[in-house]
């Protein structure tokens, strides 16, 4: 099956848990369709590049999926229904990198330097 | 306009990209010698290193530096990437700008 890198950007005005909970929902979206989630990343509640929805920040959650063509696309129309997702992204991958990716890298390494400061 | 003599062969002398017609902008009259109206050595590629992290749509440290304030695209002739990873590096800026993680319009 192919995989897909996949990221949706929920509303501000849910808790973090909150986040992580759609996140399991709609990951078993795809396991109900037969597919996989290999690694899911909570990347934070972000400030946006641009408004979205009157919105000026969002919940970030990144998912990497083995699943059908058709699989995604239940998820997709799922998250079209949700009203907590304010949008989606679907990008086909080759091989899904174990480690965590650029932002969580970023994330981490920041955290750091807060904890470091008096 | 002056007419330059110029010794048969001279041509070949020519550096690649030595274009006499590029270079000399703004204000000051071109202070060049015959033989080399302008040189510049062609920069590499910001890509080229070993070490150089690969074009992904999430890093979007990366994708800044090969964005304008304006939040565009900066053609290839001045970030010195190559033709393929400017064409790799628009799809993930245009996928960042989906995602809101870079703006379609800044400033």
């Amino acid at each position: 099956m192919p995989l897909y890198e996949h990221t949706f950007i929920a509303r501000p005005d849910l808790s973090s848990q909150q986040a992580q909970t759609l996140a399991d929902e709609l990951g078993a979206i795809v396991s109900a369709n037969g597919g996989e989630v290999k690694k899911v990343e909570y990347w934070g509640l972000r400030s946006l590049a641009y408004r979205l929805k009157k919105h000026r920040k969002a919940h970030y959650v990144h998912l990497n999926l083995d699943a059908s063509p058709s699989a995604v696309a239940e998820l997709e129309r799922n998250e079209r229904i949700h009203d907590d997702v304010v949008r989606y992204l679907t990008v086909k991958i080759d091989t899904v990198d174990p480690e965590p990716s650029i932002v969580m890298q970023v994330k981490s390494s920041r955290d750091e330097r807060r904890r470091d400061r008096p | 306009m002056e007419t330059r003599d110029r010794p048969q062969g001279s041509y070949g002398d020519r550096e690649r990209g030595d274009r006499p017609d590029r270079g000399s902008r703004g204000g000051e009259p071109p202070n060049i010698t015959i033989r080399r109206p302008f040189f510049r050595r062609k920069k590499a590629s910001p890509f080229a290193h070993a070490d150089a992290s690969p074009i992904d749509y999430k890093d979007v440290k990366l994708l800044q530096r090969f964005v304008s304030e304006r939040g565009k695209i900066v053609p290839r002739r001045i970030t010195a990437v190559t033709a393929k990873e400017q064409r790799q590096l628009a799809k993930a800026i245009k996928r960042a700008r989906e995602l809101a993680l870079l703006p379609y319009v800044a400033g």
